[in-house]
């Protein structure tokens, strides 16, 4: 059969793993500040823009868009064009999605520490760059299935159903989850409110980790390990069950990170089952690339490249068998809220993603440039300095997670807690906090040593920007061995078809209930709309990032409500969140709850708590928030925000617009009036009133009256 | 609560069968084809990454050590 002459663009690679490593450094350097500053509040710089709350999510979408996204970018690139034998569709489609996804993260970059928000986690950017992220990611997507289309080779190899997957599941997940009703350019509400707002989200959230941090770099495992090994993957077959299983697995499990939550019982129970199912193919998937090394693991003594694989996929197993146990009821009471979850999200980022991305990058650099690694030794010692980077993030924070956990939960003898002050417990885990730095910084400086040993390796070859291949052209012939799969494989749109099909069973069962859920949730009858002066403190709130660590859910357990409503013994209920637009019920206590610390404590104790945390409470690691006190709110912004919120659901009458200021004032003065009482002076304008105004409302709407339960 | 959620889906009843009868089906076809599926058909699948159609001779094949 005559070959034809084809080149693979190397060149998209090569800048895909530029902003890989250059937004790596950046992502993990605001991740290592972050932790700094959960001991030495000093770090915070009393500056907005560089306080924990908004310095976490610039290190999470750091991390995940810039660093994994780019990477993923940079493998699928690279091994699908080899896979399918033919270069990308289109080159200009390329350099769109590489500038397009670029100029997203800058966006993200700079809105990020500015305050903007959404507060939703890792779909925190607001609505315009939520926009360019659909465009950017159909145009990836496009680049992608014109490729699959004009492939050399009959068959899709199983790393490009993993990446199909990833395409059509992350684009029904980033629009389903950031229906937002805009307010000005840079501000929005969302859509749902409450617990429907909480399931879509993380329905999302854990998809997110599914689809953008797992099949991706599944595929990746699937086309680089073998590569690496020189060997065929160990069992074909059972790539195929995995992939299935997987993507029709996991889009069920969202609901088990709300377990004890407000979020109806059906929902949570079905979060657990399938969480418990997902081990099944998770394992199968690690121990399909662990065995793909078997009669090989001399080589893995001798090769960096390997060494980060294998450490990688046993990262992955270890991540996925913890993710299943952590969703079970029992194990979720203990771990959730605490920092039991930052270590698994991070053995799952540094070990998997991480080391994935390091394995490829040691793997793919000397082959494009044409040369050898330069330093064997220095790859060896970045492998070593990763391998101590995790264990001394991933032990200290397995340790505090469950340390204060128990803390919280202790009663002494007389049926009172032992930790009243919740201060108490986090003193007690900030040495591993500490430690917990040590471990982010040795990681750090081993991609410190990589970024210099791949650098050299460049400059020590030569750039192959168009790879050469002789490639036999693709047979036309009809399908006549009757295997269905095969009849699959060789149709990408009915492929990507069935995948969305699969994913979307999963996700419409979940959903639409949820939909229907805000008719039939039993509905409070004392529980109000927040009025003016309360949504600009709500704002304020998530401009803050507060929620970054405190949450807004009492579960119901006799220790949480004995903490946080001692007097009435109210845990939170679904019907108290009606118009809450975002929902704002946190993933993480570094702080106490706040859903009933409305009316708890006077306005001049916020005051001074706010200016001064640690003068406060003696030892409390909160940051200082001294700009509320200089910034005036924008009364401007009351029309159209009441306007937005109308629109999606919360009943202010129509006109409330135009007295909205009004009632703005007198209750901003109410405040002010009060403060100076007792010896604060302060301007009604200024921020500081407004979250006051909205912390004391807090949870307070059960408090005024007995709970009245329609619809029963 | 659960049940005012669910019983407002018109037939309601049907959707765990038809899930569950769509999951066991789809995964039993699955697993019959897996492991009947012709093992030529399995080994080209499985070595198609270490055949590029890349020229070890022109773009020199290295080893990282």
């Amino acid at each position: 059969m005559e070959l034809e002459r084809i080149h693979y663009d190397n060149k998209i690679v090569k800048f895909f793993i530029f902003a890989t490593v250059t937004f790596g450094l950046v992502g993990m350097t605001v991740g290592l500040l972050a932790a700094i500053q959960l001991f030495y509040p000093l770090f915070n710089f009393d500056l907005q823009y560089t306080s924990f709350g908004r310095i976490r999510p610039l290190h999470t979408n750091a991390i995940i868009f810039a660093f994994v996204g780019n990477a993923m970018f940079a493998g699928v690139y690279y091994s699908m064009q080899r896979l399918l034998k033919t270069r990308m569709f289109s080159d200009t489609l390329s350099w769109v999605h590489f500038w397009g996804w670029q100029s997203i993260i800058l966006s993200a970059a700079i809105t990020l520490p500015l305050g903007f928000t959404t507060s939703k986690e890792y779909a925190e950017l607001e609505w315009p760059i939520d926009i360019a992220i659909a465009v950017v990611w159909v145009i990836f997507g496009w680049n992608m299935i014109g490729t699959i289309l004009r492939r050399r080779e009959k068959h899709m190899y199983v790393a490009i159903w993993f990446y199909i997957a990833t395409f059509v599941t992350v684009a029904v997940l980033h629009i389903v989850n950031s229906f937002e009703m805009p307010v000005s350019l840079f501000k929005s509400y969302s859509w749902y409110a409450g617990v429907q707002d909480a399931l879509v989200q993380w329905w999302y959230g854990h998809n997110a980790v599914a689809f953008f941090l797992t099949t991706p770099y599944l595929g990746m495992m699937y086309y680089f390990l073998p590569k690496a090994a020189n060997r065929p993957v160990y069992s074909y077959r059972l790539s195929i069950i995995h992939f299935w299983s997987l993507i029709f697995i996991y889009i069920w499990a969202g609901p088990h990170h709300l377990l004890y939550t407000a979020l109806p019982d059906w929902a949570q129970s079905l979060g657990v089952v399938f969480s418990i199912m997902l081990i099944a193919p998770s394992w199968g998937g690690m121990l399909n690339g662990l065995l793909t090394l078997r009669g090989a693991w001399d080589k893995v003594s001798e090769e960096p490249v390997l060494k980060f694989f294998v450490v990688a996929v046993t990262a992955y197993g270890m991540a996925t068998l913890e993710g299943p146990l952590l969703a079970l009821k029992n194990v979720n009471a203990i771990a959730h809220f605490t920092d039991w979850i930052i270590a698994h999200v991070h053995v799952g980022g540094l070990g998997w993603n991480g080391f994935m991305i390091f394995g490829m990058l040691y793997w793919v650099v000397p082959r494009m440039w044409n040369t050898k690694i330069y330093s064997t030794k220095l790859a060896n010692l970045h492998f070593w300095l990763g391998t101590l980077g995790i264990i001394f993030y991933a032990l200290p924070m397995y340790t505090a997670g469950v340390v204060q956990s128990l803390m919280w939960k202790e009663f002494n003898s007389d049926g009172f807690l032992t930790y009243q002050n919740f201060l108490e417990t986090t003193t007690k885990i900030i040495p591993l906090y500490m430690l917990r730095a040590v471990g982010g910084a040795l990681y750090l400086s081993g991609v410190i040593i990589m970024t210099y040993n791949l650098i050299k390796t460049a400059y020590a070859g030569k750039f192959i920007a168009n790879e050469e291949a002789d490639v036999a052209p693709m047979v036309k012939a009809a399908n006549t061995d009757g295997y269905w799969h095969h009849v699959l494989e060789s149709k990408p749109i009915l492929f990507t078809s069935l995948a969305l099909v699969a994913i979307l069973i999963g996700g419409a069962i979940e959903m639409v209930p949820t939909f229907l859920i805000k008719s039939n949730i039993p509905t409070i009858a004392s529980v109000k709309p927040y009025t003016p002066l309360e949504i600009h403190g709500r704002d304020i709130y998530i401009r803050e990032g507060c929620v970054g660590c405190h949450s807004q859910m009492v579960r119901p357990f006799r220790s949480e409500v004995q903490r946080y409503d001692p007097k009435n013994g109210e845990y939170s209920k679904a019907g108290e969140y009606v118009y809450d637009h975002p929902f704002l019920w946190g993933s993480k206590r570094t702080g106490p709850d706040l859903h009933r610390v409305g009316r708890k404590y006077a306005d001049s104790w916020h005051y001074r708590h706010m200016l001064a945390p640690s003068e406060v409470s003696n030892g409390s690691i909160m940051p200082s928030y001294p700009w509320l006190f200089e910034q005036t709110i924008d009364r401007s912004t009351t029309v159209p925000k009441i306007n937005a919120l109308r629109k999606i659901g919360v009943p202010y009458e129509a006109g409330y617009e135009y007295r909205a200021n009004e009632d703005l004032d007198a209750q901003a003065a109410k405040i002010a009036e009060g403060l100076k009482m007792e010896g604060y002076e302060v301007l009604p304008e200024t921020e500081i009133v407004a979250l006051i105004a909205y912390l004391q409302r807090l949870g307070s709407d059960i408090k005024a009256e007995k709970t009245i339960e329609v619809n029963k | 609560m659960y049940k005012e959620i669910l019983q407002s889906i018109d037939n309601i009843q049907v959707w765990p069968v038809v899930s569950f009868v769509i999951f066991f089906l789809f995964f039993l076809i699955l697993l019959g084809w897996a492991i009947t599926v012709d093992k030529i058909f399995i080994r080209h699948m499985s070595e198609m990454p270490l055949d590029d159609g890349t020229n070890p001779l022109k773009n020199t094949n290295p080893s990282i050590s």
